[in-house]
C-alpha cells in the first residue's frame, strides 16, 4: 500500500466521521423499530409477529452505535488521524461522480450508450489514453453486452432511444 | 453393484460426440455466467431452457447441468481478481482470493479455488452415485425446526468476535438483518419498513448489496490510492499450476470437511452460499493457520469452494430422488423436465434410467471438462489484472450495474449497488466488518420465516428446539461453535506459544494515514 | 441463432430496411405485429408454476417459429409479484409486453395494499386453469376428505396445512376449508410448491393443497394420496395414473361434503391502452400455442383444466373472480388496513 508522493491536508477526522456514522446507523435503528411498532412486535399464540425481530434489530442497532459514539468521544485511543485527505477525497470523487453520473443517465439512454461514454469518459479523465483506444474500447464493451444479453441470453437491459431506433 | 453398471450405462450415454460437444458448450457458457455478476446459476439455467427445448432431454439436461458447473467454477474467477463475488457463493472465496491476488498471486488462488471446486463436486458426486436413495430421506428429516438449527450453525459458526470494535461489529451484523426484513415478511405477507415506496416491494437483494459492499466498495479505495496501482502484476507462468497442486494436499482436512458441509447443506437443503460460509468459519476455527485467515491464506479459498461446489453438486440429489429443489437452479432444472416431458419426482431413476445415470456420468465428465476449461483460462484472466486500472475500472463498473440489473430487472438497482459501493468503502475505513452484514443478509429471511413456521408448529414453544435428536444436536452444536473462539482462547492461554491472530483490516487503517 | 446474429450485426442494413418499413406502414395498418422484442413478465421467481409455464411458452414460440421477433421472459416476484404488476401499469399502451398471472393478480393487491387492479390492464386471453387438489401423506389412515376433516376437527388445531407463500390461493383455501367445515388448521408458508410437497411427504404437515403437477409424481410413487379436488367437477382426464385411480377418480370436495370450490387462473394480460389489433395478434399467437402437441401434452401432465376464454366472455369470468377472492380474502381477514 504506496502512497503517491503528493500529500494533502486531512479534512476530518476518523473520530467525526466514526461519529457521524454511527448516529446514521442510530437513525436506521430507530426507523427500524417504528415501523416494527406498527407491524407488532410482540409474541401473538402462533409465535412472533411481524415486526418481533426487527423490533430488537433496530434496538441492537441503536445500542451498538450508541456504544460506538461513546467510544469515540470519550475512549481513551481517540483516533485523530485524518479520513480522508484532500488529494485521496479528489481521487474517490473522479470515480463516484461519473459513476452516479452513469447510473442517472442509464434511465435515458439505456445502459448501452450510457456505458459507452461512462467508459469512454473515464478512460480519458483518469488515464488520458488516446482517444482511437477509447473509442475502441467504449465501443467494444457494451455492443458485447448487448450481443451477450440481448441476442444470446434474450435478457433484456434498459435501452433508450438508440435502440428504439435501431428497431430494438 | 447395481449403480455402478448403471453408471456406465451412463457414461455410454455420453458417447455421443453431440453430447460432449454440448457439455463443453454449457461449461462455456456456464463460466461466462459465473463471472457475470448478478447473472446467477439459477437465472442462467432458466435463461437458456428454452433454448434446449428441441433437443432430446439427455442431451438438454446435460448441457443445463454443464451451465451450473461451469456457474460454480466460475463464480470465483471475479472474487479472486477484483473482489467481486460473481456468484453468491463465492462471497467467502473474496476473504482469502482477493488478498492472493494482491499480492501478485491470483495464479495460485484461481487454481486453488478451481481444484478445490472440482474436488468438493467429486465427491459429492461420488456420495450421489452409491448413496442417493439413503440420503434422499435423510433430507426429509428436515422440517423447518431443523432448517433453522442448521442456519443457527452455519451463523454461529461463522460468526466470532474478531479484530473489529465489538459495538461495530454487531452494529454491521444486525444492519445486514435489518436489511434482509425489508419487503414482504414471508410469513403474513405484510409490507416491511417499505415506507409506501413501491420500489423496496422487492427488498434488497444480497446480490445488489455484496457488488456493492464488495465490488464497488473496494475500487473507491484502490482509487483512493490514486492510479500508481497494483505493482505487482500477476506473474503468469503454467507451472503455477502444477505447483499450487503440490500444495493441496496439506489441505485434505479442510477440503473433506468443506465437502462433507457442502453435501450436508446441499441436500437438507441449507444452500451453497451458507455452506461456503459455514465451511470458512469451521476452516478458520479449526486450521492451524487459522490466524492467517484473511490475509491471503490459500486454505481460506479452498474451504469454501470445496464447500460450494459440493453443496451445489449435490443440491440435485434430492431433485432426482424425490423431485424437490435442493436450490434454486435445481428448481429451475426441475421445470426443465416437465417442459421436456419429462416426470420429476421418485419414480424418475425408474421410468427413465438413461436419463438419470446420463446426467450423474455427465456430472463426472463435467466437472472435468470444466476444471480443464477453467485452469486453462488462468493466465487468460490473470492477464486482466495488467490492464490498466483507468481502463479497466469503469469496465467492471458498468458490468457491474449491468449485474445489478438482471437480479431483478430493476433500474433502482443500479443506484443500490452504489449506495452499497459508499457503504462498503465507509465501512471497511471505520473498521465495520462486512462479511456479517452480508451473512445476516443471506439469513435473516430464511431462518426468520424457518424459526416463524415452528413456532406455528409447537404454538409458540421454543422447546421444539430441542424436541428431537436431530435438531437437538444440531443446536447444541451451533451453541459450541459460538463458543467455541472463548474455549479456543482458553486454550492457548494454556499453552502461549500460539500466535496470536492479527487485524485483518490493518491494512485498511494504514492507508488513512498520511504519509 | 447465428443468423440472427448476423442480420443484426448489419446494423446499417437494419437501417435501411426499418426506413423502408416505416415507408410501407400506412399499406400494412390492417395487422398488427410485434416490431421488436416482445417481454413476457412472470411475477414470480424462476423455477415456480407461472414461471415454468411462460417459459414453456417462450420454447414453443421458438421452436415453432409462431414469431417473428424474440419473446424474452423477466422474473418479476418481488412483494408477491406485485413489482410485476405494478410494471405492466406503468407501461400503459405499450404492445410489447405481456404478462401470465395467477391468483396472485388478486391477491397481492388486497392483501398488500399496493395500487393495482386486474381492471389497470388488458386481459388477452385465459390459458387454462389449475386444479387444486386436497392431499394427505399415503401412510395417513384418511381415505375421504370427510374422515380427513372429522380427524382435524376432532383434534382442533393440531393439524399442519403446509402451503405456498402467504395470503395467496394456498392459505385462503386453508381458510375457506375451515369456514366451511369448522376444522382448524396450523397454516405453514413456503417458498415454493416443491418444498410445500416435501413437507407432507417429510410428515412435517398433515395436509396440503398442491396442484396436481406439483404431487402427481409422490402420487404415482404411492407416497402421497389425493382426497379431493377444489372444482365444480372432477378433472375430465380418464387415463390411470396409478395402478388403479385417474384423474377423473377423484372425487369433487362438494361430492365429499366439503362445500368450497377454488381454481387458478394461468391467464395472459397486457398494458392499459393498447390497440385492439395486438390484442388480437396474442389471441391468436396463443391459440396456436394451444394447439400444439407439446402444450396439450403438459396439459395433461398437470391435469390442468383447459378451458379457454377470450373477449368479453373472459372479462366477465374475472369480474366475477375479483369477487370471490375479494369475498373470501375479507371473510378471511387478510385485506391489508
Amino acid at each position: 500500500m504506496q502512497h503517491e508522493g503528493e500529500s494533502g491536508g486531512g479534512l476530518v477526522s476518523i473520530r467525526t466521521i466514526d461519529i457521524v456514522v454511527a448516529l446514521i446507523m442510530a437513525g436506521i435503528g430507530v426507523l427500524v423499530v417504528i415501523d416494527s411498532l406498527r407491524l407488532g412486535a410482540g409474541w401473538a399464540g402462533d409465535g412472533p409477529q411481524s415486526g418481533y425481530f426487527p423490533f430488537y434489530i433496530g434496538l441492537f442497532i441503536i445500542a451498538a452505535s450508541l456504544g460506538t459514539i461513546a467510544i469515540a468521544l470519550f475512549g481513551r485511543k481517540q483516533n485523530r488521524d485524518a479520513f480522508v485527505n484532500s488529494v485521496q477525497l479528489r481521487h474517490v470523487v473522479r470515480v463516484l461522480v461519473p459513476t452516479a453520473m452513469f447510473i442517472a443517465l442509464v434511465g435515458f439512454t439505456g445502459i448501452y450508450v450510457a456505458s459507452a461514454l461512462f467508459i469512454g469518459a473515464s478512460m480519458r479523465w483518469l488515464g488520458r489514453f488516446r482517444w482511437p483506444l477509447i473509442v475502441l474500447v467504449s465501443v467494444a464493451v457494451p455492443f458485447t453486452l448487448f450481443l451477450l444479453f440481448e441476442i444470446w441470453f434474450l435478457v433484456p437491459l434498459p435501452k433508450g432511444p438508440l435502440e428504439d431506433l435501431l428497431g430494438y | 453393484m447395481e449403480a455402478l453398471s448403471s453408471l456406465i450405462d451412463g457414461f455410454g450415454v455420453l458417447g455421443d460426440p453431440m453430447n460432449i460437444m454440448y457439455m463443453f458448450i454449457g461449461i462455456t457458457l456456464g463460466v461466462l455466467i459465473g463471472v457475470l455478476p448478478g447473472l446467477g446459476g439459477a437465472n442462467g439455467v432458466a435463461i437458456l431452457l428454452p433454448l434446449t427445448f428441441s433437443m432430446s432431454p439427455t442431451s438438454a439436461i446435460i448441457m443445463l447441468s454443464c451451465i451450473y458447473w461451469g456457474a460454480l467454477f466460475g463464480g470465483a474467477i471475479t472474487s479472486v481478481l477484483f473482489n467481486i463475488p460473481g456468484e453468491p457463493w463465492s462471497v467467502a472465496t473474496t476473504f482469502d482470493g482477493y488478498p492472493m491476488a494482491q499480492q501478485g498471486r491470483a495464479g495460485e488462488a484461481l487454481t486453488g479455488a478451481f481444484t478445490s471446486s472440482f474436488i468438493g463436486a467429486l465427491i459429492a458426486v461420488v456420495i450421489l452415485t452409491f448413496l442417493a436413495p439413503l440420503v434422499a430421506d435423510f433430507a426429509l428429516e428436515f422440517g423447518p425446526a431443523e432448517l433453522f438449527a442448521v442456519q443457527l450453525l452455519t451463523f454461529c459458526s461463522f460468526v466470532g468476535m474478531g479484530k473489529e470494535p465489538p459495538f461495530k461489529t454487531i452494529a454491521a451484523m444486525m444492519f445486514g438483518f435489518a436489511l434482509a426484513a425489508v419487503g414482504q415478511d414471508p410469513t403474513t405477507g405484510q409490507l416491511r419498513m417499505t415506507f409506501g415506496w413501491y420500489e423496496l416491494l422487492r427488498g434488497f437483494d444480497f446480490l445488489i448489496a455484496v457488488i456493492g459492499l464488495f465490488g464497488i466498495g473496494e475500487i473507491l479505495l484502490t482509487m483512493e490510492e490514486g492510479l500508481a496501482f497494483r505493482g505487482k502484476s500477476a506473474k503468469i507462468n503454467p507451472r503455477i499450476v502444477l505447483q499450487t497442486w503440490a500444495q493441496m494436499p496439506k489441505y485434505w482436512i479442510t477440503a473433506i470437511r468443506g465437502a462433507i458441509v457442502g453435501c450436508w447443506m446441499g441436500i437438507t437443503p441449507g444452500g451453497a452460499t451458507p455452506a461456503s460460509f459455514m465451511s470458512y468459519g469451521l476452516a478458520k476455527r479449526m486450521s492451524k493457520r487459522g490466524g492467517n485467515f484473511g490475509k491471503g491464506e490459500l486454505e481460506g479459498v479452498v474451504a469454501p469452494e470445496t464447500a460450494a461446489h459440493a453443496a451445489g453438486t449435490s443440491a440435485l440429489l434430492p431433485m432426482l430422488t424425490l423431485g424437490i429443489p435442493g436450490s434454486p437452479t435445481a428448481a429451475v432444472l426441475l421445470g426443465g423436465l416437465l417442459i421436456w416431458g419429462l416426470q420429476p419426482g421418485p419414480l424418475l431413476f425408474i421410468e427413465q434410467p438413461e436419463f438419470v445415470w446420463g446426467l450423474i456420468a455427465s456430472m463426472y465428465l463435467g466437472n472435468i471438462a470444466g476444471l480443464i476449461v477453467v485452469l486453462t483460462t488462468v493466465p487468460l484472466f490473470a492477464a486482466i489484472l495488467r490492464i490498466p486500472f483507468s481502463i479497466i475500472a469503469p469496465v467492471i463498473i458498468a458490468i457491474c450495474a449491468v449485474g445489478a440489473y438482471t437480479v431483478n430487472n430493476a433500474l433502482l438497482d443500479m443506484s443500490f449497488m452504489l449506495i452499497f459501493g459508499v457503504i462498503g468503502y465507509v465501512f471497511k475505513k471505520l473498521s465495520y466488518p462486512l462479511a456479517p452484514v452480508v451473512l445476516a443478509l443471506v439469513l435473516g429471511d430464511m431462518a426468520e420465516s424457518n424459526f416463524r413456521n415452528a413456532m406455528v408448529l409447537s404454538d409458540g414453544s421454543l422447546s421444539i428446539f430441542w424436541s428431537n435428536g436431530l435438531v437437538g444436536s444440531i443446536c447444541g452444536l451451533a451453541v459450541f461453535m459460538l463458543l467455541w473462539p472463548a474455549i479456543s482462547y482458553a486454550l492457548r492461554r494454556l499453552r502461549p506459544t500460539a500466535s496470536r491472530s492479527q487485524g485483518e483490516h490493518v491494512a485498511g487503517k494504514e492507508r488513512s494515514t498520511a504519509p | 441463432m447465428s443468423y440472427r446474429l448476423l442480420v443484426r450485426s448489419l446494423i446499417p442494413a437494419t437501417v435501411v430496411a426499418l426506413m423502408v418499413s416505416v415507408a410501407g406502414v400506412e399499406d400494412a395498418k390492417a395487422e398488427w405485429k410485434p416490431t421488436k422484442t416482445v417481454e413476457f413478465i412472470i411475477p414470480a421467481g424462476t423455477g415456480g408454476g407461472a414461471d415454468q409455464m411462460a417459459r414453456m411458452i417462450q420454447g414453443i414460440v421458438q421452436k415453432h417459429g409462431l414469431m417473428d421477433q424474440s419473446l424474452v421472459v423477466v422474473n418479476k416476484a418481488g412483494g408477491s409479484g406485485g413489482e410485476g404488476f405494478l410494471d405492466i401499469k406503468d407501461s400503459t399502451g405499450n404492445p410489447h409486453k405481456i404478462i401470465i398471472t395467477l391468483s396472485s393478480l388478486f391477491t397481492t393487491p388486497l392483501a398488500t395494499g399496493i395500487p393495482f387492479s386486474w381492471e389497470d390492464a388488458t386481459p388477452v386471453a385465459m390459458l387454462a386453469l389449475d386444479e387444486f387438489i386436497l392431499w394427505v401423506n399415503a401412510d395417513s389412515p384418511y381415505k375421504s376428505a370427510k374422515e380427513y376433516i372429522d380427524a382435524a376437527k376432532a383434534e382442533a388445531g393440531k393439524f399442519v396445512m403446509a402451503g405456498t407463500g402467504s395470503k395467496q390461493e394456498d392459505q385462503i383455501i386453508t381458510v375457506g376449508l375451515e369456514q366451511a367445515t369448522g376444522a382448524k388448521f396450523k397454516y405453514i408458508s413456503e417458498k415454493g410448491g416443491g418444498d410445500v410437497a416435501k413437507a407432507l411427504v417429510g410428515n412435517h404437515a398433515q395436509s396440503t393443497v398442491n396442484n396436481p403437477i406439483e404431487q402427481v409424481s409422490f402420487w404415482k410413487a404411492g407416497k402421497t394420496r389425493p382426497l379431493c379436488v377444489f372444482d365444480n367437477e372432477r378433472i375430465k382426464l380418464t387415463e390411470k395414473v396409478t395402478a388403479d385411480m385417474a384423474w377423473s377418480d377423484i372425487p369433487t370436495c362438494k361430492e365429499a361434503g366439503v362445500n368450497i370450490d377454488y381454481v387458478m387462473l394461468r391467464g395472459i394480460f397486457m398494458p392499459a391502452d393498447v390497440p385492439a389489433d395486438a390484442v388480437a395478434y396474442y389471441v391468436d399467437l396463443f391459440k396456436k400455442v394451444r394447439e400444439t402437441p407439446e402444450w396439450q401434452d403438459f396439459m395433461a401432465k398437470g391435469a390442468f383444466n383447459t378451458t379457454f376464454m377470450e373477449g368479453e366472455e373472459y372479462k366477465a369470468w374475472l369480474k366475477k373472480a375479483a369477487d370471490t377472492h375479494k369475498d373470501l380474502m375479507t371473510k378471511a381477514g387478510f385485506i391489508s388496513g
